[in-house]
């Protein structure tokens, strides 16, 4: 009896220092996120949808402590998929208010990374569970998956190069799910006959997007004005 | 040659006919304008209705660029059977007054007689163009600026961008100007066949609509037929206004995805107005002048 109450107060002991190594090690990273109190930075913002044909775009991207993001083209129309890319790192770091389960290993790009589940503790959160892949020698978050009750799930993939010291990564691939675009012929006036018929594979991957966005030129901490946000 | 033509176009802008086309298209614009202007959110919202599920399109998406193209896209349908009430009394308005066999007495041939009433023709529709040109471009580009180009086609959208436009849209109206001749040259054939207008121009409408509809319904007989009417290639011009993309999905600034279709359409055209023509000097050369 003694030896199965011993073992059970160890199984406790167990769970409990696992876990608290999950929230340990989001806050390390939260803490390194936490350097940068605002950035602006230039980028090339590259969407691709297969029912889209759009150029490549110059983007500035804007941040400001502790959940301002903004993502402005530099002139012209933009494409954005609908409420993700204000689904950020930082902001998702915003909140202390979370529960981090581990949920094991994962190579992401050929680097180990941890994986932890963040569920908010506050029921009324946009977000309804984040994934997170972090690297945890350099505490950096290399993919991240996150479920939102408005906007579906999107997946955010991170690359990192001089900026990675600051947690800010040189490129983002932002996945998001699309619905099927078709319109009737008699609205577009379009009235010749070689529609395309789509296979199954190529109608798969019409219901999945991606926005890439290459940053370049970060100005970190340099102060931004809150009119920018809005 | 060109005495003749001066003339032939004098006597066409003298008729108060020759401007209802231009007062017809500049109120078509004009309600088109007034319309996007006041309420022009709702109709893009209504638009983009499919698109925003999914994704979001931010900036200025009703623009100058934006609107021209719905005035095109309405428009190029209609102004044939603007070009038919000109092209289409250019003989027959002659012997309807009496005056054609009295212009066949002086000392040129029939033939050169005929090919000026044919270019001072071409020339009114052409200048038609320009006038929409500048009422539909612009004229927009002035009231509602410019900005990128977002076109919802009927499987994909393509966003061009800014400064890729423009030159779209002067080659986009001399494709225009390459299908009105076609009409202007079909009205100009009929107009030989009476000695009243009123049977030309309504022939004339008459067969614009009839192969309009042809080229437009999609039922399988049809589509053996469709590639030589030359109403199926006047809307050529949209085909301007479509993107190469390359293997990475990125859209190549400057290019047109289907440029042989363009050239094929514009053949097409080129070998309707050769015809057309050619077929009514051969009948006016043979037709005794009776009125």
């Amino acid at each position: 009896m003694r030896r199965v109450i011993l073992l059970l107060i160890t199984c406790h002991l167990a769970l409990t220092a696992f876990s608290q190594d999950m929230t340990a090690l989001v806050l390390k990273v939260k803490a390194k996120l936490d350097m940068v109190n605002d950035y602006e930075a230039e980028g090339r913002m590259k969407t691709d949808v297969a029912f889209i044909k759009a150029p490549i775009g110059k983007v500035r991207v804007f941040y400001k402590k502790p959940n301002k993001f903004r993502l402005k083209k530099d002139g012209g129309i933009s494409l954005l998929p609908k409420g993700g890319v204000s689904v950020n790192m930082n902001s998702i770091f915003a909140t202390t208010d979370f529960v981090a389960l581990a949920a094991g290993e994962a190579v992401i790009s050929g680097t180990k990374t941890r994986v932890v589940k963040l569920l908010p503790v506050n029921e009324n959160s946009d977000i309804v569970l984040t994934t997170m892949y972090i690297e945890e020698s350099n505490l950096l978050v290399r993919k991240m998956v996150t479920t939102t009750r408005e906007n579906g799930t999107y997946e955010m993939e991170l690359t990192y190069g001089q900026f990675a010291q600051y947690g800010l990564p040189d490129k983002v691939v932002f996945g998001f799910n699309t619905k099927d675009y078709k319109l009737p012929k008699g609205i577009t006036l379009e009235f010749d006959d070689n529609e395309k018929q789509l296979t199954d594979a190529e109608k798969l991957k019409n219901k999945k997007g991606r926005v890439e966005i290459t940053y370049t030129n970060y100005q970190i901490n340099k102060g931004i004005s809150d009119s920018v946000f809005k | 040659m060109w005495t003749l033509i001066q003339i032939e176009l004098f006597k066409i802008f003298r008729r108060p006919r020759t401007y209802i086309a231009f007062a017809a298209i500049t109120g078509l614009i004009g309600i088109i304008q007034f319309g996007l202007k006041l309420d022009g959110d709702a109709y893009v919202d209504f638009m983009m209705r499919d698109i925003t599920s999914s994704i979001t399109v931010e900036g200025k998406i009703l623009n100058g660029y934006q609107v021209c193209y719905v005035v095109l896209q309405v428009l190029l349908v209609h102004v044939p059977l603007l070009i038919a009430l000109v092209a289409a009394d250019m003989i027959s308005g002659e012997a309807n007054m009496g005056t054609l066999r009295f212009m066949l007495t002086r000392p040129i041939s029939r033939t050169k007689f005929l090919l000026a009433k044919f270019m001072a023709t071409v020339a009114y529709t052409l200048l038609l163009l320009v006038w929409l040109a500048v009422l539909a471009l612009f004229v927009n580009m002035i009231l509602f600026g410019t900005d990128d180009l977002f076109l919802l086609k009927s499987q994909y959208v393509v966003l061009l961008k800014k400064d890729d436009i423009f030159w779209r849209y002067v080659w986009a109206f001399g494709f225009a100007a390459l299908a009105m001749t076609t009409v202007a040259s079909l009205g100009f054939l009929f107009s030989l066949f009476a000695e009243n207008s009123i049977g030309p121009i309504v022939a004339t409408m008459s067969v614009i609509i009839f192969f309009t509809i042809l080229s437009t319904l999609n039922i399988p007989v049809f589509n053996k037929i469709k590639p030589f009417l030359f109403t199926t290639h006047m809307i050529g011009w949209k085909e301007f206004f479509d993107i190469k993309v390359n293997d990475a999905n990125e859209a190549i600034i400057g290019s047109i995805q289907n440029p042989q279709k363009i050239i094929n359409s514009a053949l097409v055209l080129v070998l309707h107005i050769a015809g057309f023509v050619t077929a009514s000097v051969i009948v006016f050369r043979k037709k005794d002048i009776l009125s």
